[in-house]
């Protein structure tokens, strides 16, 4: 069995900074991704950037993607296993991955995982009709194959992937009837939905999926209101004559192998599930394994980045690999991250974080 | 025929089934694992756990952070039985 220091599984934002951060300190980093590229969801991101610009404001995510996977291939200290899914952790450190149909056992030192997210579903009568898509899946159609989902598109979700999806949707000439959220109020940033609305979109809240109908594909789906107690409201029902509906109605994080290795784990409403109890170094109560990214709670892509890249400095330092100038760099990230989830758009992380967070001692 | 609300897609569990399970006795998510096979399938559970989690919780009055999402057992993804057999022979080595 090989030794190696630190394993990262998932080569998404998280994951990628997390490997060019630990190799920095001097690590020896293995990098497991599941397809046959990296990036994760960076690749299907066709829009530029917002933060600031130590998190690439500006740039798209595909382009982002490319600078860190470079980064990457230039880097003597990380070794990239593509086409490579981790099954299981055991009690004995072990971990199990499977490459190419072969099955490969390995025991690192360290774990960081950032398996990310996966969309949540809805359940409403016909929800499993030809039509209607998860968002991930009309983003991977449209911006990575160059493939048009369909004509017509009812968007369910107006947080930043629904809206940001929508206005995609637009771009490539596909008709978004209108906007969804059951909320009272739109998820997404203000800037999103009024681009949106601009381009004459309604955007429906406190509305959601009755049923959908067609009959051997999505033709029409049938909305309503709701009311205060989410309730809907009889006699409210619009119908939407669409080919396609895009379900973006949250993330939830990719958790099994943590519950696996042990960790203690908590939901947490605001972070889209069941996530594991960490320190502010981003370690779980299981001291060799560190968390970064949607695993530890559902963000965005530039606190993914940086949350990567603090805990490829933890994680390194703990088995002696400290980086050159590891306490500026240190503090440099975490008061990115602060900044990142100041102000009210931050206010649910940090709420979320209140329940999440433990102190370094207790573990 | 009438529209279903799919629940599991991997195994084809409607809403109905959910809570007829439910009202049957079985509260938590691996009781109901058990007697339908939701969060067998090839998603393990991805999909169809949040949706079960929140009908117990409507059922039973429990809050979901109240709940149990079940065990996660090994293998989280599909592998071939064959591949786990030669497996000896594919520790890694550099």
């Amino acid at each position: 069995m090989k030794h190696i220091e630190i394993l990262i599984v998932g080569g998404g934002p998280a994951g990628l900074c997390a490997a060019i951060s630990a190799a920095q300190s001097g690590a020896k980093v293995m990098l497991v991704e599941r397809h046959d590229h990296l990036g994760g969801q960076l690749i299907k991101q066709t829009h530029m950037f917002f933060g600031s610009e130590k998190q690439y404001a500006g740039t798209r995510g595909i382009d982002i993607s490319t600078i860190l996977t470079d980064e990457i291939a230039n880097s003597e200290n990380i070794e990239v296993l593509n086409n490579a899914t981790v099954l299981a952790i055991y009690e004995d450190g072990v971990i199990t991955l499977e490459q190419n149909h072969k099955y490969i056992k390995v025991k690192p030192e360290r774990v960081i995982i950032a398996t990310g997210a996966s969309e949540k579903s809805l359940a409403f009568p016909n929800n499993d009709m030809p039509g209607i898509y998860g968002a991930g899946a009309v983003q991977t159609l449209m911006n990575i194959h160059g493939v048009k989902p369909g004509h017509n598109v009812l968007m369910v979700g107006a947080g930043n992937i629904g809206l940001i999806v929508s206005y995609q949707l637009m771009q490539a000439g596909v008709n978004v009837k209108a906007i969804l959220d059951a909320s009272p109020k739109i998820g997404g940033y203000l800037v999103h939905a009024s681009k949106i609305r601009r381009m004459g979109i309604p955007i429906l809240t406190r509305h959601t999926v009755l049923k959908a109908d067609g009959k051997d594909s999505l033709e029409h789906a049938t909305v309503v209101e709701l009311d205060e107690r989410w309730q809907p409201i009889p006699g409210s029902e619009k119908e939407f004559d669409v080919d396609v509906m895009c379900v973006s109605v949250g993330l939830s994080p990719l958790s099994e192998l943590l519950f696996q290795a042990g960790c203690e784990m908590k939901m947490v409403r605001e972070f889209g599930g069941y996530v594991p109890l960490r320190t502010e170094h981003l370690r779980t109560t299981n001291p060799q394994i560190y968390i970064a990214g949607d695993v530890g709670g559902i963000e965005e892509a530039s606190s993914a980045m940086v949350e990567g890249h603090l805990a490829g400095l933890a994680a390194a330092k703990s088995i002696g690999y400290e980086h050159p100038e590891f306490e500026r760099v240190y503090v440099d990230y975490n008061e990115q991250l602060e900044a990142l989830r100041a102000g009210h758009a931050g206010d649910h992380i940090r709420a979320g974080m209140s329940k999440a967070l433990i102190k370094e001692a207790s573990c | 025929m009438d529209p279903k609300t799919i629940i599991c897609r991997c195994s084809d569990i409607t809403l109905e089934e959910v809570r007829q399970a439910i009202s049957d006795g079985y509260t938590t998510f691996d009781e109901i694992k058990r007697v339908l096979r939701t969060g067998m399938g090839s998603c393990q559970g991805r999909t169809c756990m949040p949706l079960i989690l929140r009908e117990i919780s409507v059922m039973t009055g429990i809050p979901q952070e109240d709940l149990n999402p079940g065990r996660k057992r090994p293998p989280v993804n599909a592998v071939s039985l064959g591949a786990i057999a030669e497996g000896e022979d594919h520790d890694y080595e550099s």
